[in-house]
Parts: structure tokens; sequence; C-alpha cells
């Protein structure tokens, strides 16, 4: 098992090395002086970023700093907690734009992917049982797994949202209330939250219904399905061997659907224009604020990251077959 | 007795027609007997002995009876079968290496399976480990995941489960086709042993190994193309075969000590018939080197001498 | 229960490539298949729409040519943006990019996924690490944010690139399956056979481990397009496809922006949607039929 575990933290590690190459060394790529060229573009929008930012700049991309030292001066910098200053809301910085914006983000990502995995795994195990519920629940599936998440988000938002008013449209919460502990203010927060957190269940919820479906299928012919039935096993406790069995590559799956699931929510932000990371990365894009753009990569690999490893640490944890040295999926 | 079947048919369903695996078959386990069903592959020894535990989605039980202790099993009939499982009827299936929930302990599944069957696992716990133990396993293998375990020790496992309750009947599908040879005597051993104890009280030993079956089989009974050929004594079935096929098959035994350029092997050259449209009359007849006209109508399984039951115009003549 | 058709003679490997009675009987099944027929009509449909519409109208997608926000009419099929433009045309012409995105995307992203696969399961030992690794890394990274990242500073200008960014990120799946598949092949007979007389090891995959997953690898390859589809019309609808070309995440982008949805001119955002949908749908449901033709198994059922 440390073996396993060690692997796992090599890949990760060398992911986000990897990540915050990218973030270094893409600038690099745009011909001429790189800080030139990025000064050119903001002073535009706003001329007071000028001075700090170019001496943030000069540390990184300058060149009279020889290279091997800008890329250690971004690793510095990086573990200072200092991703620069944003330009857009200048003079903000950047990881306390970010860290404003993130519990949104985790308040759509977190219930939207726990609810859908568990519900879907449940009507996809009854659907393998229930021919009724195979011919209604799969072919619903099959649409709303093929259904583009933003799509999905402007369709509730038009139908529930507008045409029958039931639930706001924009924001986190309603314009005219500050943020504070109050009935009111909640109240409104989860107002705003429920159309982008449905969207979102309902995409994943088809993707996890069919997965089950199938393994569930797939389990009940095993040959250990086979034998408790000759030794006259009540369905109930072959379908629960099953369901337990279908869930280990299920836990897999979720690993490997949380970048799917993680540009969901953010394109889901951006048609409620829920105040997250993905309404926060469209601004970014829009005022050609680099630096906010880079902070929130660097944000959701690390995110994505530390998911990955709760998942294999959740999986060792349920797989026996794992623990006892033998590979049970990797 | 524990086991009397009279005229079983099963088939199974196909797109293109129904394969008629088991056609007729009728005889009788003793109490105490051990009997071994042998044939090529395709002859439906392997259907019989799914057909007396559980027929699955694809078989469908077309006539005949099967009657266990007197009572008859509701064999087309799922759900009515259950109460008859594990306490009547038992199986060691063909798989039994896989046939473990790999993901739960094997005390734990014990539990469990005790457990929703309305049967006390504490109560059955001592009685458990004691037979494990006369297998030759320690009671730690109940804490033990099956992967944990060699292919032999899971053989045993499932051997002692399949037999915790003390059936009627036992059927061994293929138990030893797929262990090394100083397994097979283990298990062939244990058979034995379990009968000799009480623990079942008929067994029948599916196998496509005549030399197995005849170092523990009382009676053996030959299948061909979903039919019964003959049935007799081990010995007798060995020394003195009456049906062409069963002759044809001993001697296509390789002896011990016998060398290839002293003695061929010979096989029993042909295949047998599909059992989509079978032929009329007795199905060996194309590759029987005594058939005659008379072949052309089913020879009736009939007893021609003591417990000596051949399906032959010829036999006994 | 043998019905004794097929015996093959002991010693004789099993047949390695596809004799064309198979490609024909696969043919015959998967034409009757009613999942794989009604996909490949939706799919077809959609496809002739793109390609035929624009040439029987007189003006481009994005001209000004209607009243605008006008509702779907007999002249505008799929009526007017804020703008006055052609929404069935620009539909049409973002069907277009659709399948050429999905197809190069997909295409590219098998290519390099099977071959990733393929090397790293036929070679095994260092060089299977190595690739195991690189397979990792790709796969954790969310795609979505890299793409942000490079779309910033380089700049997405054409489907083409689109497509090739898709690609890049969209194979880890495929080498692992591919790989696990590699694995197996890989000790079966035929290929000992092979690699005894000599094939070199790239024609060793080409020849004779590939043919035999080829069900595996165009029921893979349709999942990629599919993905890419998907990928493409999320990377427009943030503003990070080409913005020359019309594409139907673009449309999607247009009418949120342009408020759309509380001016309630739903021809403008539910088509787009609706197109994609069905055409991923149609993918989908298709591999599901496929997967009954290849498998007999399932067949009889």
């Amino acid at each position: 098992m440390r073996r396993y575990f060690g692997r796992k933290l090599a890949i990760y590690t060398l992911t986000f090395v990897v990540a915050v190459t990218l973030n270094w060394i893409i600038p690099r790529f745009m011909p001429g002086d790189p800080v030139l060229r990025m000064l050119t573009r903001t002073s535009v929008s706003n001329p007071d970023a000028i001075a700090p930012m170019r001496a943030y700049y000069e540390d990184l991309f300058g060149l009279d700093v020889p290279l091997w030292k800008q890329y250690v001066n971004y690793w510095v910098e990086l573990f200072q907690g200092n991703l620069g200053v944003s330009v857009w809301l200048f003079p903000a910085p950047v990881a306390d734009v970010i860290l404003d914006a993130v519990p949104y983000t985790l308040a759509l990502l977190l219930p939207s992917i726990l609810l859908s995995w568990w519900a879907g795994n449940k009507v996809g195990a009854l659907a393998a049982r229930s021919t009724w519920l195979d011919n209604t629940a799969l072919p619903v599936s099959y649409a709303l797994t093929a259904t583009p998440y933003m799509w999905l988000g402007i369709l509730l938002a038009w139908g529930l949202g507008i045409v029958a008013g039931v639930f706001p449209v924009a924001g986190g919460y309603s314009f005219e209330l500050r943020p504070d502990w109050s009935w009111a203010f909640v109240g409104s927060l989860a107002q705003h939250w429920f159309l982008p957190f449905l969207s979102l269940f309902l995409v994943a919820f088809g993707g996890w219904a069919i997965g089950m479906r199938n393994l569930i299928i797939y389990e009940l012919e095993a040959d250990y399905a086979s034998y408790l039935a000759a030794l006259g096993a009540p369905r109930r406790l072959i379908r629960r061997y099953a369901f337990r069995n279908a869930l280990l590559p299920q836990i897999t799956g979720l690993a490997l659907q949380l970048g799917v699931l993680v540009s969901g929510a953010l394109v889901t932000e951006i048609v409620f224009a829920y105040p997250g990371l993905g309404h926060l990365i469209l601004q970014a894009i829009q005022n050609q604020d680099f630096f906010l753009l880079q902070g929130a990569f660097l944000f959701i690999v690390i995110g994505v990251l530390v998911a990955n490893f709760v998942i294999d640490i959740v999986y060792v944890l349920v797989d026996p077959r794992t623990r006892t040295g033998m590979q049970g999926a990797t | 007795m524990p086991l009397q079947v009279d005229d079983l048919k099963v088939y199974y369903r196909t797109l293109r027609g129904d394969v008629r695996a088991l056609d007729g078959v009728s005889f009788t386990v003793a109490d105490g007997e051990i009997m071994g069903v042998v044939g090529e592959s395709g002859c439906g020894k392997s259907t019989l002995g799914k057909a007396l535990v559980r027929l699955d989605n694809r078989m469908k039980h077309v006539g005949g009876t099967v009657t266990v202790d007197g009572q008859t099993l509701p064999i087309a009939d799922d759900r009515a079968m259950n109460r008859f499982r594990f306490t009547s009827v038992s199986i060691i299936p063909q798989y039994a290496m896989s046939a473990l929930n790999p993901t739960r302990r094997i005390g734990r599944l014990v539990a469990d399976l005790l457990d929703a069957r309305g049967m006390s696992y504490a109560a059955t716990r001592p009685e458990l480990i004691r037979r494990l133990a006369l297998v030759g396993l320690p009671e730690t293998v109940l804490d033990n995941y099956p992967m944990e375990l060699s292919g032999g020790m899971k053989q045993r496992v499932v051997l002692v489960l399949s037999t915790l309750r003390d059936p009627a009947l036992l059927v061994a599908d293929e138990v030893t086709s797929a262990l090394d040879v100083s397994n097979q005597r283990a298990v062939a051993q244990t058979l034995v042993e379990f009968r000799d104890r009480g623990y079942v009280r008929g067994m029948l030993v599916v196998t496509h190994d005549i030399s197995l079956v005849y170092q523990i089989a009382d009676t053996i009974m030959v299948m061909y193309a979903g039919r019964l050929a003959e049935k007799a004594p081990s010995d007798a079935v060995v020394t003195e075969p009456l049906h062409p096929y069963t002759q044809l098959l001993i001697g296509a035994l390789p002896e011990v000590g016998a060398r290839f350029s002293e003695r061929r092997l010979t096989g029993i050259p042909g295949r047998p018939p599909g059992l989509r449209n079978p032929p009329q009359g007795c199905r060996f007849r194309a590759r029987c080197p005594l058939a005659v006209d008379k072949c052309a109508e089913q020879p009736p399984f009939v007893e021609v001498a003591e417990n000596h039951h051949v399906a032959c115009w010829k036999a006994g003549s | 229960m043998t019905d004794t058709e097929h015996v093959a003679a002991p010693g004789v490997p099993a047949i390695a490539e596809p004799t064309v009675g198979r490609r024909r009987e696969t043919l015959h099944f998967a034409l009757r298949n009613k999942k794989v027929v009604g996909a490949v009509v939706v799919i077809l449909g959609l496809l002739v729409l793109g390609l035929v519409a624009p040439l029987f109208t007189d003006h481009g997608p994005n001209e000004y040519v209607g009243p605008p926000a006008a509702p779907p009419s007999a002249d505008y099929w799929f009526g007017t943006t804020t703008f006055g433009q052609d929404v069935f045309l620009q539909f049409a012409n973002g069907i277009r990019s659709t399948f050429v995105v999905g197809a190069l995307g997909g295409g590219l992203a098998g290519l390099i996924g099977m071959t990733v696969g393929f090397v790293a399961g036929y070679r095994g030992g260092l060089v299977d690490e190595l690739l195991n690794m690189l397979t990792n890394i790709v796969l954790v990274l969310p795609a979505l944010a890299v793409l942000i990242i490079l779309h910033a500073y380089v700049g997405v200008t054409s489907v083409a690139m689109q497509a090739l960014f898709i690609g890049l990120f969209s194979w880890p799946w495929v080498a692992r399956a591919v790989r696990a598949q590699t694995f197996s092949l890989r000790s079966r007979e035929f290929v000992d056979l092979a690699r005894l007389s000599g094939m070199r090891p790239l024609a060793v995959i080409r020849r004779e481990i590939a043919p035999n997953m080829s069900s595996y690898l165009f029921m893979t390859f349709i999942l990629l397009f599919g993905g890419s589809v998907l990928m493409a019309a999320t990377l427009d609808f943030i503003g990070l496809g080409p913005t020359d070309a019309t594409s139907l995440g673009l449309m999607m982008n247009s009418a949120v922006h342009w408020s759309a949805l509380h001016l309630g001119l739903w021809w403008w955002f539910v088509p787009p949607g609706a197109a994609i949908t069905a055409i991923v749908g149609a993918l989908y449901v298709m591999n599901v039929g496929l997967d009954e033709v290849f498998n007999p198994k399932l067949r009889e059922m």
C-alpha cells in the first residue's frame, strides 16, 4: 500500500509541477518581450496597475534575470501565497479575489457531485432489476448525460427562472442584500444556488445511472452471484453484494470525471452569473487579466489534485483487494 | 431415497430453436450412493446437474419430474426452489474457484448467507470450523478474503459451504477439472469422506474423467447426446460395459504403462449429433459399429442385468 | 450443448482476422439493430442539414438580413437574433463545424490514445512505466483549465486548432483501455507466431493485435467524437473558441450575452443545445447498439 500511495503522490506532485511550469512557460511562447506585451495590454484598462505589475513581471520574465532564476522566483512567490495582483480588480491581490469566489464554486460542486453520484447509483441499480424503470430511466439518463451542461443551465434558467419566475437567474444572492448571517440572506443564497445546483446534478446523474446499471448487470452475472443463488440466497443478498462491488469502479469513475464536472460547474456559473470561479474566469478573460487567470488555473489544479487524492484514500479503505497488496483497480 | 428422476426433459432456448439438452432421462440415486455421471462435452451431464438445483434463464423445463426424499422439486419455479436449495439439494459448481465474493471475508459471507436464509451463524459456527478442519483448513480462514487463499483452499471452502446443511443430494459439477493431480485426489477423497460421515446422503459427480469416477463412485451413469446410455456399478461399467458407446469410451482410456508404440490410443470417430434437430431413434447410431436397422427406433433404458441398465437393442443379447 | 457446426481442429489457433463472411454478418446485424439504425439516421440527418442548408440560401449566417428578434416564421425557420441574423442558417453552419471538430478532435485523441496504449501494452517495462506516468498526468490535469490558459496566451483561431487542443487532452482513458487489452492479447498464440516469424513490432501491432480490437476501437472513436463535440461546445460557450466561424456553442454564448433569456428569444438558444444533445445522445445510443452487434452473447438474450 505504501507503493500505491507513493506512486499516486509522485504523479500528483509531478502534475502540479507540470501545471505550474505551464503557467510560467506559456507567456513566453509569445513573440517579443513578454513583459512589454503584457504591460501594453493592461495599460489601457488600468494605469495604476503598471508599476507593481512591472516589478512583478520583471522578476518573472524580465530579460535581465536568468531563466532558471525566473522559474525559481515563480515557485518562491507561489509558496508565499503570492499569485500576483489582479489587474481588473486592482489593487486586490489575486489570491484574495479567488478565495472570495471559491466558496461559491465549492457550494455548487460538492453537493451536486455527491448527490448525483449517490442518486445516480441508486437509480441505476434499481433500473438493473426493474424492466419498467429500465425502459424509462435509461433513455432519460442517456439524454441527460448527452446534454451539454450550459444548455441545461440555460433551459432551467429560462424555464423555471424567467418564464415561471420561481427562481432567480443571476448572482449569488439578491442584489439589495448585504452578506450577513440573517435568515433573509441565507434564504436568498439558497434560492440563487438552487438552479445551478439542479443543472449540475441532473447532467451528472444521467452518467452515473447508466454506468451503475451496466455494472450491476455485469456483477449479477458473476460467478459469486450464481453460486449464492445456487445456495438459495434471496435476491436481496445477491443484489446487495452486486451493488457494493459495483460501487468500486464507480468510485474510480468519480476521479476520472472530476475534470468534466469542474468544467460543467464553470460554465453553469457563467450561465447564472453565479459568483464562483467560473464567473471569475469569464471576467478575467474578457478583461485580459492574466494574473487572475493563472491564479484560477492553479487553484483548479490544486483542487482537482486534492480531490483525486481523497478519492484514492477512500478507494483503498473500501476495496479490500488493495489492502492485501493485490491490485484492485488502478 | 435422495433422488428420483422421471423422464426429465430440459431444453435450451435459442434464437434458432430449442436445443434438446436433456431429452427424457430417468434414474434413481439411493441412500449413501455416489453416482458418477460421465460423457462427452455436450452430452447433457452438466445440464442435468444444473437442472436439479437451478435452471438459468436460458433453460426451460419441458417435462418430467425430480423427486428428492419423496418431495417433488419445483424446478421450473425459481422462487419456489429456493426453499430446497442448500438444504435439500446443493451444488459444488464448476467455477468453484471464483464462486466466492472477492470483497467479502469468508466468515462474513457465510454469516450473511445463513442469516439471509433464516439460519443462525452463531449456532452453526462450531460445526463449520470442525468441517473446515476436516478438509485441512484452519479457523483463521474465516477471516481471510478469497484472494488470500490458493485455488485448492477456495475449492475446499466451497466444498464445506455447499454441504454445511447436510443436503440430501449433492451435485459436484466438474469439481476436479481445474485442479492438479494431488489436489484432485484430495478433493475426491473428501467427497467420499463426506458421504461416509453422512454429511450428504446422495451424490452426483458430474465429470468427463472416467478414471476419477471409477475411484470414488459406486455407480457410473454414461450419458450421450441428451440421453442415458448405460448405468451400472462402477466395476461393471469399466470391466463389462454393455453399450457400444461405453465400450469405445473405456477402450479409449490410456492405460498406465502402455506405450504408444505398442498400443495406439483410439478415439471414437465422428462427433455427437447436434441437439437442435436430433436424429430419430438411437442417437449413437451414426457412430456405432454395431448399428442395425432396428436402431432407427429409440431403444428403451432397461435393466438387462442386476442393477445394470442399458439403452441398446444389442445389449444383453 | 454443442451444436457442432464449427469444430476447429485441435492445435490451430483461432482465426485472427475477420473473414469477409464475418464482416458481412456483422453488417447484417448492424443494419437490423434498432439502436444503430436510429442513431445513424439522426446523425446523418443533422449532417445533411448542415451541409445542404447553406447552399440554398443567398445570405451568410452572420449577416443582418431579417427583422431583429423575430420568432420562427416561414421566412426564417428558426427566427432571428437580436441583430436580425438568420438563426437557422447559423444553426446549420454551426452543425458543420461541430462535426468537423468532433471528427478531428476525436480522431486525434483516438490516434494518440491508441498509439500510447498499444506501445505501452506491447513493450511493457520502462516504456510502459513512462507512458503510464504521462497518461496519468494528462488524465489528472483538468483539461478545461489548461485550455483556458492556453487560449489566453496562444489563442484559438480556427476549428482545426480547437480540435488539436481537444485531441491533445482527451486521450488518456483510451490509452489505458487499449493498454489493458493489448496486454491480454499480447500473450496469445497467434501473436507469438507472428513474432517468431520475424515480424517487426509495429507490424505485429498493426496486423495481428489491432484487427482483433477493431470493433472496440471503432466504438472508442464514437465516444471520443461525442466527447469532442461536448468539449468544443463548452469552449465556444466560454468564448475560447474560434470566433470568426459560427458554432453551436458560440450561438449559445451570444444568446446569453445578448439577454435572449430575458427577452424570451427561445429560438436562439434552444436549437443549438438540442442539436448537440441529439448528436451526442445518438452517438451514445449507437455505441450501445454496436455493443450488441459485436457481442453475440448480448444478441441472443
